[in-house]
């Protein structure tokens, strides 16, 4: 039975405090995959697999990730919601393992947004 | 919904959306019993008597956005097709819990897949919530308690790239080592 290494944890969160400390500002883009049914149906998870690896790939502190949940258009799901601090939210449609890698790199890392794959911009209103 | 590690994601999922701070799932594979159970319990706000009868209806939804809520359903229909029982019981309050069992060889039970990947997803998207995970196979466990991993860290999110490394790394080790039929979905 795997354990948990308590003494990696240690160093993570020593190696986190003295990283941190440099700088200000924890989370300067969120990102949310739409995970309902419908989402995880049409591939949500995949996509969720290839952010967050993407994340660990390129070690980005500052990006927040998290489900939200259906909000009614499932038959364009996957879709993902792009917000970068003090921007509009973005979100975009249709959204497969290499569009998401796509989106992370120009439009998380460099702030482009990628204008073919986007559904709307703004947030959803929740009745 | 092709595998049984997609259902699990949703139906934490719905245990998330129903306010829980703390997500059971609980998987076990017994090829003596030729059995599969699933059980995901939650201590959300639990449903009363009247929403849960209609609960597997699948034109019944707490949602407003739409008029389908097929999560349920669907998990119930995969289990009943592979030879499987599904069970929901929940108290308003108290919380709900979900157990499925399928016919381990039957030939229409959907494989595990990618509880790797659900895992991930659960956790890393759901930060505020604590996620107790225990795969038993053969008499081999896997366990992993998010509240303990919360404990060590401190002030860190659970979310934090090199957190979620590291429970990655944990859970795919893990799992491997209990010699489970569910696959990591890429490899490094």
């Amino acid at each position: 039975m795997a354990k948990l290494k308590i003494e990696d944890l240690k160093k993570i969160k020593e190696k986190v405090h003295a990283e941190t400390a440099l700088r200000e500002g924890f989370n300067r883009v969120k990102v949310t995959v739409h995970m309902g049914t419908c989402g995880i149906a049409s591939g949500a998870k995949q996509v969720m697999d290839e952010l967050l690896r993407d994340i660990e790939e390129a070690g980005s502190t500052d990006v927040m990730v998290t489900t939200s949940g259906c909000m009614g258009l499932c038959s364009r799901e996957p879709l993902v919601t792009v917000e970068i601090l003090g921007q509009e939210p973005i979100k975009y449609e249709y959204v497969d393992t290499n569009k998401m890698r796509q989106i992370f790199k120009r439009h998380v890392l460099q702030g482009e947004i990628q204008t073919p794959f986007v559904l709307a911009r703004g947030a959803e209103i929740l009745k | 919904m092709l595998e049984l590690a997609l259902h699990i994601l949703d139906i934490a999922e719905n245990s998330v959306r129903a306010g829980a701070k703390t997500v059971f799932i609980d998987i076990t594979e017994d090829r003596m019993k030729d059995r599969l159970s699933i059980g995901i319990r939650d201590d959300g706000v639990g449903m009363d008597d009247a929403t849960l009868k209609k609960a597997m209806d699948p034109f019944y939804t707490s949602k407003k956005v739409r008029r389908v809520g097929l999560g349920l359903p669907l998990l119930k229909e995969a289990a009943i097709r592979a030879g499987g029982s599904f069970t929901i019981d929940s108290h308003e309050g108290a919380g709900t819990r979900v157990s499925v069992g399928f016919q381990l060889s039957h030939i229409d039970r959907q494989p595990l897949g990618d509880l790797t990947g659900a895992f991930m997803a659960l956790i890393a998207g759901n930060a505020g919530v604590d996620f107790v995970c225990r795969h038993e196979c053969e008499g081999h466990v896997f366990t992993l308690d998010t509240r303990e991993i919360r404990s060590e860290i401190g002030d860190i999110p659970l979310n934090h790239v090199e957190v979620l490394k590291f429970i990655r790394q944990h859970i795919m080790e893990g799992l491997s080592g209990i010699g489970t039929e569910a696959k990591s979905a890429h490899h490094y």
